[in-house]
C-alpha cells in the first residue's frame, strides 16, 4: 500500500527515487516511495479490462482485404459460404484503411505498389495488425524478379505470415486465428512501449 | 500436334504481293504453321498498311520486341502477328534495327490496339516509336533506369541477400 | 455509343464555353473495392459525368516474360497459372499446346478430350466469378454467395486431378501426369448433373430482372468496328456482335469434334457481356457432356499422355532398373531435352479471349523469348473510350463486366 502522504509524480522514474527511501521527508519535498509491483503501468484494475478488451478486439476484427492477385481469389473463397470467415468475426470487410484493424495483404506486391501499401498502412489507426497471406507477400514467392518486392516486411511490419501458393482456406483460417491470439493477448500498452517504437523506427514510420 | 490450318494459297498470295513491293528486300520463311516475313524498317509502315487495306489483315494480334545481343544491325527487333479474320489467315512480320537507332514507325494509326503494345516494347526494350501519342513506360515505374527485358539486364531482384549464388545459379 | 441514352444532358455543355465547367479529378485505384485487381484510373469528371480517364497499370508487374527466359519449359507452367488465375487450367493447357507445337508432339484423342473437359470446367469457373461479381457490383450480392459454392465443387475436381485448387499447374507437355481417378470422373459427372439447376436459378434472379436490365442495358456499349480495332477478343468481342472464337476459327485439342454455338450479343454493353458469358457457361456444360459421351464410347480407358519419354518422368521402378528410363529421367531433370530451334505462336480461347504464346526457341532448355499475348492487357486500353460520357457508377460496372484480371493485365 502506498503512503497516503506521498504521491508519485507523473513522469518520475521510481527507480531514481529508491535511494531516498527511508530518509526523513522534508516539509516541502514529499518522500516518494516506489510502489509495489502490479500498481504501476496498467495496474490491477486495468488487467481485467485488458482481457475483456482483448476478447472484444479479437472477435470483431475489421479486415482490409488488400487483394492483389491469386491469393485474393482464395480469400474470396474463404469468405464464401463453404469456409466462411464470418464465423470468426470478420463479417464486415472494410475497404477504407481508416476504419479497419487488420491489413490482409494477399498477393504479390510489386515495387511499384509498395508505396501504396505503405500509405495504406500509415492511414490505419492503432491498434492494427498485418497479415501477410501467401508466398508472394511473405517473401516474393516464386517471383524473384526485378519488379517484385521480396516480401512486404521490407516496407511494413508484419504480424502473421501465411505460407502457401495460394494457401488453402484452412491455412488462412489458421492465420486469422493466430492474429486473434495476438489481439487477445496483447497488452493495452504495447503500442506505446519502447519495443514497438523501435520497430516503427526500424521501418521509418513515425 | 496443335497447329493452325495452313492456307497455302493465301500464303502464296501474300508472299507474291509483298515481293512485288519489296523485291529483294523481303526475306520469308515458313516457321511451323505461320509464314514469317522480315521487312526493312523504312518500309515497315507502308507494308503494314498494304497488308491491312489490300490483303485484309484487319486484326493485329500482338506485337513484341526481341533482343539479339551482338547482332549489330539486327540487334533489336519488333515482331508483329497479323490476323485476317475473314479468311482465317495469320502471318508474322519482323523488322530489325541496331541498338543505336532503335526507332520504328508507330502503327497506332493503323490499329489503335498497338498503343499499349508499343509502350510495352518501349518499356522492356527501349524501342522508340515515332508518332506514338503517349510513349511512356507502362508496366514498370516511370523512373525505372533500364530496359529490363534486354539480355544484359539481370532477372533477379538485386537487393536480395539470402540466396546462395552457387546453389541457385544466379 | 453512349448517345443511345435518352438523357444526353451533358451535350448541352458543348454550347457553353468549356471554362464554365468545373472539372474534378477522381482517383479510382489502385486499391479500390470495386476494381477487381490493382490498376489505377484518374478520372476527370464534370460532376458525375466522366470526361476523360488516364490509366496506370503495372502495379503487379511480375516480369513473367523475363522469368521465363530462365526456366525450363515445364517450369513455366507455374508462371502461366498465375496470369488469369480464375481459370488457370486453360493457361496451363495453352502453354502445353504451344510447347507441343514447338516439339511436334501428337496427342492421342483421349488426352485431347480430357483436356477439353478441364478447359471447359475452368471456363465455367471464370465466368461464375465474372457474372456473380457483376451482380455484386450492381447490388445483387446473393448470386455471389450462392453460386460461388459451385466453384468449390470445381476446385474439388481440380484437387482430385492435380492436387491444387486455384493455381493448378495441371498436366504436362504431352498430356497429364496421371489418369483421372474414378473419384474425379464421379465428381465431374456429378457437377454436370447438379450445376444446371443452379445456373437456371441464377439466371432467374438477374436475366429478366427489370432493375438489372435497366441498369445494364446500354451501359458501356461499344461498337464492333472499334472493338476489332482495339484488339478485343473473347466474350467482350462477342458481346459486340462479332462471332470470333478461337475454338472455332483455329480449332485446337479436337474442338472441331464438338458441336457448340458461339453466343453473340448486339450492343456490346454490360447486359450483353453478362448474357454472352451466361450462355457460354451453358455451352461449356454441353461440351463437357459431349466429351464424357465420347470418352465413354472409346475403348481406351488408360491413356493419359502421349508417348514422349523426353518430357515425362518415367516411373521410379523403371528408373532404378532400366538404362533408358534412367537416362530420360536424368535428361529431363537436368533440362537437356532436345528442343528444336524455331518460333511458334499458339493461341487458345481463354476466359477473356485469345490467349497467345509466342515462343522463340534457340534449342536451349528455356525459351529465348517468350511473349504472352494477354487479352486483358489488350482490351483494357479501350476502357477510357468506353466510359467517356457515362457516369461513375456505370464506369464501375463496365469495368467489372469486362473482367479485367490484374494478373493477366500486367504479367
Amino acid at each position: 500500500m502506498s503512503d497516503p502522504k506521498t504521491t508519485l509524480q507523473p513522469g518520475t522514474d521510481p527507480a531514481s527515487l529508491a535511494d531516498k527511501r527511508g530518509k526523513p521527508a522534508q516539509a516541502d519535498k514529499p518522500t516518494i516511495v516506489a510502489p509495489p509491483d502490479g500498481m504501476t503501468g496498467q495496474g490491477f484494475f486495468a488487467t481485467s479490462v485488458d482481457k475483456a478488451i482483448g476478447l472484444a478486439r479479437a472477435n470483431s476484427l475489421w479486415p482490409l482485404p488488400f487483394a492483389t492477385s491469386c491469393c485474393g481469389i482464395e480469400f474470396m473463397a474463404t469468405m464464401g459460404a463453404h469456409y466462411d470467415l464470418s464465423r470468426f468475426g470478420m463479417e464486415r470487410l472494410s475497404f477504407s484503411p481508416r476504419q479497419s484493424d487488420l491489413l490482409m495483404v494477399m498477393g504479390t506486391i510489386a515495387k511499384k505498389m509498395a508505396p501504396v501499401l505503405r500509405e495504406v498502412y500509415m492511414q490505419m489507426a492503432e491498434p492494427k495488425w498485418v497479415l501477410s497471406m501467401g508466398a508472394c507477400a511473405s517473401s516474393g514467392g516464386i517471383f524473384d524478379s526485378y519488379s517484385v518486392l521480396q516480401g512486404i516486411d521490407r516496407v511494413i511490419p508484419v504480424d502473421v505470415y501465411i505460407p502457401g501458393c495460394p494457401p488453402r482456406p484452412e491455412q488462412v483460417i489458421d492465420g486469422i486465428l493466430k492474429i486473434q491470439e495476438l489481439a487477445k493477448n496483447e497488452s493495452l500498452r504495447r503500442r506505446y512501449s519502447k519495443e514497438y517504437e523501435d520497430l516503427m523506427a526500424k521501418y521509418r514510420i513515425d | 500436334m496443335p497447329s493452325f490450318a495452313i492456307k497455302a494459297d493465301r500464303d502464296q498470295l501474300v508472299t507474291a504481293r509483298l515481293a512485288e513491293v519489296l523485291g529483294a528486300d523481303l526475306a520469308h520463311e515458313q516457321q511451323y504453321d505461320l509464314m514469317c516475313y522480315t521487312v526493312p524498317k523504312e518500309r515497315l509502315h507502308e507494308i503494314l498498311r498494304l497488308l491491312r487495306d489490300e490483303l485484309g489483315f484487319n486484326f493485329l494480334t500482338t506485337l513484341c520486341g526481341i533482343h539479339y545481343p551482338g547482332a549489330g544491325d539486327r540487334e533489336l527487333g519488333v515482331v508483329y502477328h497479323l490476323h485476317n479474320m475473314r479468311a482465317g489467315h495469320r502471318i508474322r512480320i519482323k523488322s530489325f534495327t541496331s541498338l543505336k537507332e532503335a526507332t520504328f514507325d508507330t502503327v497506332t494509326d493503323l490499329w489503335p490496339t498497338a498503343n499499349w503494345m508499343e509502350r510495352e516494347a518501349w518499356d522492356f526494350f527501349g524501342i522508340k516509336f515515332t508518332g506514338h501519342p503517349n510513349l511512356k513506360r507502362i508496366l514498370n515505374m516511370e523512373d525505372f533506369p533500364a530496359f529490363p527485358l534486354r539480355k544484359d539486364y539481370p532477372m533477379e531482384d538485386p537487393t536480395r541477400q539470402d540466396k546462395n549464388d552457387s546453389m541457385f545459379g544466379r | 455509343m453512349n448517345g443511345t441514352r435518352s438523357t444526353d444532358y451533358w451535350q448541352r455543355d458543348e454550347v457553353e464555353s468549356t471554362d464554365m465547367r468545373e472539372l474534378t479529378k477522381l482517383n479510382l485505384g489502385p486499391t479500390h473495392p470495386a476494381t477487381h485487381g490493382i490498376f489505377q484510373n484518374v478520372l476527370t469528371m464534370d460532376g458525375e459525368i466522366i470526361i476523360d480517364a488516364e490509366q496506370t497499370i503495372g502495379y503487379i508487374h511480375r516480369a513473367f516474360e523475363k522469368i521465363a527466359e530462365r526456366r525450363p519449359y515445364y517450369q513455366i507452367t507455374t508462371l502461366t497459372d498465375r496470369m488469369n488465375y480464375c481459370s488457370s487450367p486453360i493457361n496451363n493447357m495453352g502453354w502445353h499446346m504451344a510447347v507441343e507445337k514447338l516439339c511436334r508432339i501428337e496427342l492421342p484423342k483421349r488426352v485431347e478430350y480430357m483436356r477439353v473437359i478441364i478447359m471447359e470446367l475452368a471456363r465455367i469457373a471464370d465466368h461464375i466469378i465474372c457474372n456473380t461479381i457483376i451482380g455484386q457490383d450492381v447490388g445483387a450480392t446473393t448470386p455471389f454467395l450462392y453460386v460461388f459454392q459451385w466453384r468449390e465443387k470445381i476446385y474439388e475436381i481440380y484437387e482430385e486431378i492435380c492436387g491444387a485448387r486455384l493455381t493448378t499447374n495441371m498436366g504436362r507437355v504431352g498430356g497429364f501426369e496421371r489418369n483421372f481417378s474414378e473419384l474425379a470422373w464421379e465428381r465431374i459427372r456429378a457437377f454436370v448433373k447438379e450445376f444446371p439447376p443452379v445456373l437456371t436459378e441464377f439466371e432467374s434472379m438477374l436475366v429478366r430482372n427489370r432493375i438489372f436490365m435497366d441498369r445494364t442495358i446500354n451501359c458501356g456499349a461499344f461498337p464492333a468496328e472499334r472493338a476489332l480495332a482495339y484488339g478485343f477478343t473473347g466474350p467482350n468481342l462477342r458481346a459486340c456482335g462479332v462471332d470470333y472464337d478461337v475454338r472455332v476459327a483455329d480449332p485446337y485439342s479436337s474442338y472441331e469434334d464438338f458441336d457448340f454455338i458461339i453466343p453473340v450479343g448486339q450492343n456490346g454493353d454490360v447486359y450483353d457481356r453478362f448474357m454472352v458469358r451466361q450462355q457460354e457457361m451453358w455451352e461449356s456444360l454441353s461440351i463437357i457432356r459431349q466429351a464424357l459421351e465420347k470418352l465413354d464410347k472409346m475403348h481406351d480407358r488408360s491413356t493419359f499422355r502421349a508417348d514422349v519419354p523426353e518430357w515425362v518422368l518415367p516411373p521410379k521402378e523403371e528408373v532404378y532398373s532400366q538404362m533408358e528410363a534412367l537416362i530420360y529421367h536424368f535428361k529431363l531433370v537436368m533440362g537437356e531435352a532436345d528442343i528444336p530451334v524455331g518460333e511458334v505462336y499458339h493461341c487458345v480461347e481463354g476466359g477473356n479471349g485469345e490467349l497467345g504464346f509466342y515462343i522463340v526457341s534457340d534449342g536451349g532448355r528455356s525459351p529465348y523469348r517468350l511473349h504472352l499475348r494477354r487479352p486483358c492487357f489488350i482490351y483494357y486500353q479501350a476502357y477510357p473510350e468506353i466510359i467517356k460520357g457515362s457516369m461513375l457508377s456505370d464506369a464501375i460496372i463496365t469495368m467489372s463486366s469486362m473482367n479485367v484480371i490484374a494478373g493477366e493485365l500486367d504479367a
